[in-house]
């Protein structure tokens, strides 16, 4: 190196965290390790191993502005304290006012997608159009190709937007909800005994 | 209690049922929109508000809400009505609860994003369009030399010298009309400016006037008009100083 002989020695990475902080407060979006080891000419492991030392320097409690794994990428966003503060300042229309139609059409969305409105509607009991029209508006869903049937009807798909708003690094996170408990039962048995009803 | 005058508050509708019935058979309120549970819901509570069960309309109601049950899931499964009629009542029941149970798990989902929502409440973010830098260019194929400096040949020769030979404005030069107004004051010590250059273009008549303003700047002439837009009479400078002359000597005279 050029100055080996020098008697405070700064972390290896400390360049490279500064030019990942720059990257980051410029992008809109967060960014994946790809983008950024692309755009920081650098290996995606010294990524990995700078981002942990910006993370620990934006981090809640020590920095208004925190790093963040969010969507499939790294972004900062304010801290949690300063919340009240931004939110006299800035709006989130994307978020507001979710009615539960939306919310129940953004969750079949969520994890059945891509999804076409029939299926939706199938699910639902009620026509989808004006809950997709809505979240298509505020950026949650998005378009992902048609069926393969001869209707082609348009699916959809969650956005890195959602993502970000309810705070999951991926659609992985969400929960599982393969086990509904008894409700589905009692259900399922009060059917079957209309049906027996009506079949006698 | 008359059901068709029930009032309806829905997220598709807000008016009385009877408005929506004929909304829906005439078709201009699509059925699928219209949530029938809170149309229930709504009779239910107008219900409750009596003391007695009103049993004649109870039943005009249950009549009028299957039908429109029927049709709204008509609307819905048009293609598997059919195939539904057609099972075991003991294999439809189960594809209903398999469909039922679905629907509780997005609700339970739905419950769980809205619950995250709150808890996620102080997330504040930038937002816009990622200001990505363009990809960088394709390279282009391969190119014979030979076309290449031919269409540079053809780049190179100077392109054909547009006419403006249908541009009729033409500025004759101001000295021409010095010179012509000059002639004039030596034949004769005034004139009249309208009358001299009448008979010309509206170009040249301008031109003419800038030969005029320059005389009287220059002090060879004097001008006069009587009026806005009267004719502009021109004398000869010497000639002009003469005659305020005799003017002076006359107003003294006759003072």
């Amino acid at each position: 190196m050029e100055r080996p002989l020098r008697l405070i020695s700064a972390n290896p990475l400390d360049q490279l965290a500064r030019t990942l902080e720059a990257l980051l407060v410029v992008a809109s979006a967060p960014l994946s390790v790809a983008e950024l080891a692309d755009a920081a000419d650098d290996d995606p492991e010294r990524v990995d191993a700078a981002l942990e030392l910006v993370a620990e320097r934006y981090s809640e409690g020590r920095s208004g502005i925190v790093l963040e794994h969010v969507a499939g990428g790294w972004a900062y966003r304010a801290s949690r304290e300063a919340a009240t503060a931004c939110a006299r300042l800035f709006e989130r229309p994307a978020q507001r006012n979710l009615s539960q139609a939306a919310l129940e059409t953004l969750s079949i969305v969520a994890y059945l997608g891509p999804c076409s409105r029939p299926d939706i509607a199938r699910i639902r009991g009620v026509a989808a159009e004006s809950a997709v029209a809505n979240l298509v508006e505020r950026g949650l869903i998005t378009e992902s190709g048609r069926d393969d049937d001869a209707g082609g009807a348009i699916r959809y798909r969650t956005t890195p937007l959602f993502e970000r708003i309810f705070g999951l690094e991926s659609l992985s996170q969400l929960p599982r909800l393969d086990d509904v408990g008894p409700d589905a039962d009692a259900i399922r048995d009060r059917l079957h005994t209309v049906a027996e009803k009506r079949s006698a | 209690m008359i059901v068709r005058e029930l009032a309806l508050d829905l997220d598709a509708f807000e008016g009385p049922f009877d408005l929506l019935l004929t909304l829906v058979l005439k078709e201009e309120l699509d059925l699928r929109e219209v949530d029938i549970a809170a149309i229930v819901l709504a009779f239910l509570e107008r219900l409750a508000e009596r003391d007695e069960l009103d049993l004649e309309a109870c039943g005009e109601f249950l009549v009028l809400v299957s039908s429109l049950l029927e049709l709204k899931a008509r609307g819905l499964f048009p293609e598997e009505a059919a195939e539904l009629a057609e099972l075991e009542p003991e294999v439809a029941a189960e594809e209903l609860a398999r469909r039922l149970a679905e629907y509780r798990r997005m609700k339970e989902a739905a419950a769980w994003l809205r619950g995250r929502l709150e808890e996620e409440g102080d997330r504040f973010f930038r937002l816009g369009p990622a200001p990505f830098a363009p990809k960088p260019e394709v390279q282009l194929a391969p190119q014979q030399p030979e076309k290449l400096a031919q269409v540079i040949r053809l780049l190179a020769t100077d392109p054909p010298q547009v006419s403006l030979a249908h541009m009729a404005l033409r500025f004759p030069p101001v000295s021409q009309f010095l010179d012509r107004f000059r002639a004039v004051l030596r034949r004769r010590s005034r004139f009249d400016f309208d009358t001299e250059v009448r008979g010309l273009s509206r170009v040249e008549q301008a031109v003419a006037f800038l030969a005029l303003l320059d005389l009287r700047r220059s002090g060879e002439i004097a001008l006069e008009q009587a009026a806005p837009f009267a004719p502009i009479r021109v004398r000869a400078a010497e000639e002009s100083a003469n005659r305020d002359e005799r003017t002076v000597t006359w107003n003294a005279r006759s003072a």
